[in-house]
């Protein structure tokens, strides 16, 4: 490699660690804003309430839906948890077609008391699995199911 | 100098022999791959248990998300090659290959935002994976127009590789963005530790239409490379100052 290539070389890989290096570090430092939501234990490791709007993740705790009938309309409750702490969740709205005990969701809205939420926007999530419904009902059949599995 | 005059005439002809005749051929392969990965993706492919037929944006969704950064990241080869050492057939695959990858992206996004909608319950979320393949579009946006900004070809191709090798950094961030932050979009299907978490009746149509994608890029490609390379040719010979119509048949 001629001495003029390999300066070159050396200019245009060192633009890309420079580079590299900036973004690593903006998002380490950004890394508590990137994330989209926080989950029930984290929320509660904070040791406070925030004030502010809060987006929160987790599953729908079996046998917490609960429906109610409220002067301003209709108001659905539920528990979300991860495992290590839940939150119960207020919220007047339409809820995603793939809402449901057990499925993973993230609520946004605004803690009105310490493991308690009132919602104002819910979005289910949906797992990293694909599979025929008759596959998904043999997996369950058969116990091997498991939330976080394929099993195939 | 010598080289660089040498490369140009030199590559450009027997590139141009070759992409003659791969082109037709990606293109149908393109087409009959398309056509078939359609047929399986909306007739011959199971629902999801969980998603329903929503599942089935997933065949035209995934491919073009991948396609979205294959683009990118044989833009920034290309780059490299063409920055370092000085090859013009490269800066000309990198320039030609931004249009497309920047159609892919809009793909992705637009396909996603369909399917987010049902499936989520919102057309767009500012979670990490779907910002940051925002920035995949934005960053083609401004390689192309870069180009365009910059009157002379060879300054030109210097700085868009600059721009391009820089927006690298951003292309294993879209790869992990679903498992170094918690993002609303949920972790890779395919290429993950532990196989496929995709059945495999739902992998096939999948598989089809990558293929299609994949041949359908090489197609375009080479395309627009050749026009590239004839407008350049044009233009040198316009500045010589030939206009005679018996030099423009050359070739």
């Amino acid at each position: 490699m001629s001495p003029k290539k390999q300066q070159r070389l050396i200019l245009f890989g060192g633009i890309f660690l420079a580079a590299a290096a900036a973004v690593a570090l903006t998002l380490f430092a950004l890394r508590g804003s990137i994330t989209y939501f926080y989950t029930p234990s984290e929320l509660a490791a904070l040791g406070e309430t925030p004030s502010s709007p809060i987006r929160l993740g987790g599953l729908v705790a079996d046998g917490s839906v609960a429906y109610a009938k409220a002067e301003t309309g209709d108001v659905v409750s539920f528990t979300i948890e991860d495992g290590g702490s839940d939150v119960r969740v207020h919220f007047a709205g339409l809820l995603p077609d793939l809402f449901r005990e057990g499925q993973g969701v993230v609520v946004q809205g605004r803690m009105t008391g310490a493991r308690v939420m009132t919602a104002d926007n819910v979005l289910a999530k949906h797992d990293e699995n694909y599979m025929p419904k008759e596959v998904a009902d043999a997996l369950k059949e058969q116990g091997v199911w498991k939330e976080d599995e394929t099993g195939s | 100098m010598a080289t660089t005059t040498l490369y140009e005439f030199a590559n450009p002809v027997r590139f141009e022999r070759i992409a003659a005749r791969v082109f037709p051929v990606a293109l149908a392969a393109a087409g009959l791959l398309g056509a078939v990965g359609l047929y399986f993706a909306l007739f011959n492919s199971p629902a999801d248990y969980q998603q329903g037929d929503t599942v089935r944006i997933m065949y035209v969704h995934v491919p073009a998300a991948w396609m979205a950064m294959f683009c990118y990241s044989a833009m920034a080869v290309s780059s490299t090659a063409g920055f370092i050492w000085k090859h013009p057939l490269a800066d000309v695959a990198a320039k030609e290959t931004a249009p497309i990858g920047a159609a892919f992206t809009f793909l992705a996004l637009f396909t996603g935002s369909l399917w987010g909608k049902p499936m989520w319950g919102a057309w767009w979320a500012w979670d990490a994976r779907l910002t940051s393949v925002l920035i995949l579009f934005f960053l083609y946006l401004g390689y192309m127009a870069l180009w365009r900004a910059v009157p002379d070809k060879t300054r030109a191709a210097k700085l868009a590789a600059i721009l391009a090798i820089v927006g690298f950094v951003n292309i294993p961030i879209i790869k992990f963005s679903v498992d170094w932050w918690n993002s609303l979009h949920q972790p890779a299907s395919v290429l993950r530790a532990g196989g496929p978490s995709i059945h495999p009746d739902m992998l096939t149509p999948l598989f089809l239409m990558i293929g299609a994608y994949v041949f359908a890029y090489v197609a375009l490609l080479l395309a627009s490379m050749r026009n590239e390379l004839t407008a350049r040719r044009l233009a040198r010979m316009e500045n010589a100052g030939v206009h005679a119509p018996a030099s423009v048949v050359e070739r």
